[in-house]
C-alpha cells in the first residue's frame, strides 16, 4: 500500500495514540472496563495497522518475530510466576495475599496487576504472531485484484 | 421502553445482517459485515451492561478478526464457488438444530430474575464482598483476576496454545520457507 498517501499519514498519527489508549486500559482496568486481554488486543491492533500500510519489513524492524514469539511465552510465564511466587511464601497457588501478609488487598493489588500484565503480553504476542503468520506468506493475489 | 425498542432495533438489524451475510458471494463483502455483525454484537453487550465482553467482541470481532479473514483471502480466493449440490439437508439439520436450542432456552429462568442460578450462588458473594477483600472498583476485574484467577491462568494457557498451533500449521519459520520453495522448483 505504498502508494496511498492519506493512509500512511494517518497510520503514523493513530499508531502511539493506538498503543497509549492499550497501556490506559491494561493499567486502568481495576477502575473501568478493561483489562488484560481487551489491551493485549488494542496494542497488537497499533502493530497490524502499522504491518498492513507499511509492509511486514517496516513491522519486523521495530518487532522482530522472534521477539513476539517469546513474548507469547513470557506473559504466561509471568502469570504462572505470581502464583509460584505465592506458594513460595506459604501462601496457596495465586493467592496474592502473599505480597503484602500485613494488608491483603495490597497484595491483591499487586498480584491483579502482573496477573494482568501477563495476560497482556502473551495476547498481545500471540495476536501479533497470528497477523505475522498469514500475512508473512507470499499472497496469491495482487493490490487491483479486490 | 426506550431499551425495548433499542433491544427489538439491535436484534433485527444482528438478523438481517446474517440473512445478508449468507446470501453474498464476495469473500470481500462477507467479511466486512461479518465485521457490521460484531459490532452489532458489541452494542447489544453495551445494552447489557457488560462493557468488558463488549469490548472484547469489539476489538476482536470486528478489529482482529477482520484483519485475519482478509489475510486469508489473499492467500486463497476472493469468491466462493456456487454451490451445486441441493442444499435440503443442510437446511433441515439447521432448522431442527435451532428448533432444539429455542427448546433448551424455554427451561432457562427468566432475563433478569433474581433466582436464576447464577445470582443465587456465589454472584453474591463476590459483589458484597469484593470491595473489601480486593478493593478494586472493577468487580470484574477483581472475579476474573483473583477469584476466578486460576481459570484466567487456564484462559491464557489456552490462548497461548492457540498462537502456537497457528504458527506450527501456517507460519513460514526462517529457513524453512526456503527449503520448501526449492522443492517446489
Amino acid at each position: 500500500m505504498r502508494h496511498h498517501l492519506i493512509l500512511r499519514v494517518i497510520t503514523k498519527i493513530l499508531v502511539g495514540p493506538i498503543i497509549l489508549y492499550g497501556l490506559y486500559v491494561q493499567f486502568h482496568g481495576d477502575f473501568s472496563p478493561g483489562g488484560g486481554f481487551q489491551a493485549g488486543v488494542i496494542i497488537a491492533v497499533a502493530f497490524t495497522l502499522y504491518g498492513i500500510v507499511f509492509g511486514l519489513r517496516a513491522v519486523y524492524a521495530v518487532l522482530p518475530p522472534w521477539v513476539v514469539h517469546r513474548l507469547m511465552a513470557l506473559g504466561l510465564l509471568i502469570y504462572a510466576g505470581v502464583g509460584i511466587l505465592n506458594m513460595l511464601s506459604g501462601y496457596e497457588f495465586l493467592n496474592y495475599g502473599a505480597f503484602a501478609p500485613n494488608h491483603p488487598s495490597h497484595g491483591q493489588h499487586l498480584g491483579i496487576l502482573w496477573v494482568e500484565t501477563g495476560v497482556g503480553i502473551t495476547v498481545t504476542g500471540v495476536m501479533i504472531a497470528v497477523f505475522y503468520a498469514f500475512a508473512g506468506r507470499p499472497p496469491r493475489m495482487g493490490d487491483d485484484d479486490w | 421502553m426506550a431499551e425495548t425498542i433499542i433491544n427489538v432495533v439491535l436484534f433485527s438489524m444482528l438478523v438481517l445482517t446474517a440473512l445478508a451475510l449468507v446470501r453474498m458471494e464476495r469473500l470481500f463483502t462477507i467479511v466486512m459485515l461479518a465485521g457490521v455483525f460484531s459490532l452489532l454484537a458489541a452494542m447489544l453487550f453495551v445494552t447489557l451492561d457488560a462493557v468488558d465482553v463488549a469490548f472484547t467482541e469489539a476489538a476482536v470481532g470486528a478489529g482482529v478478526s477482520t484483519v485475519l479473514y482478509l489475510g486469508t483471502i489473499a492467500l486463497t480466493a476472493r469468491g466462493c464457488k456456487p454451490s451445486v449440490r441441493p442444499s435440503t439437508v443442510p437446511l433441515l439439520v439447521c432448522i431442527i438444530t435451532g428448533a432444539v436450542l429455542i427448546w433448551g432456552t424455554l427451561d432457562m429462568p427468566n432475563f433478569g430474575d433474581a433466582e436464576a442460578p447464577a445470582e443465587v450462588h456465589v454472584a453474591q458473594y463476590y459483589l458484597t464482598e469484593s470491595v473489601k477483600e480486593i478493593d478494586v472498583p472493577n468487580v470484574v476485574t477483581s472475579i476474573l483476576a483473583s477469584y476466578r484467577g486460576f481459570d484466567t491462568l487456564g484462559e491464557v494457557a489456552v490462548i497461548f496454545a492457540a498462537g502456537v498451533g497457528v504458527l506450527l500449521i501456517i507460519s513460514r519459520m526462517p529457513g524453512q520457507g526456503r527449503r520448501k520453495d526449492k522443492e517446489d522448483s
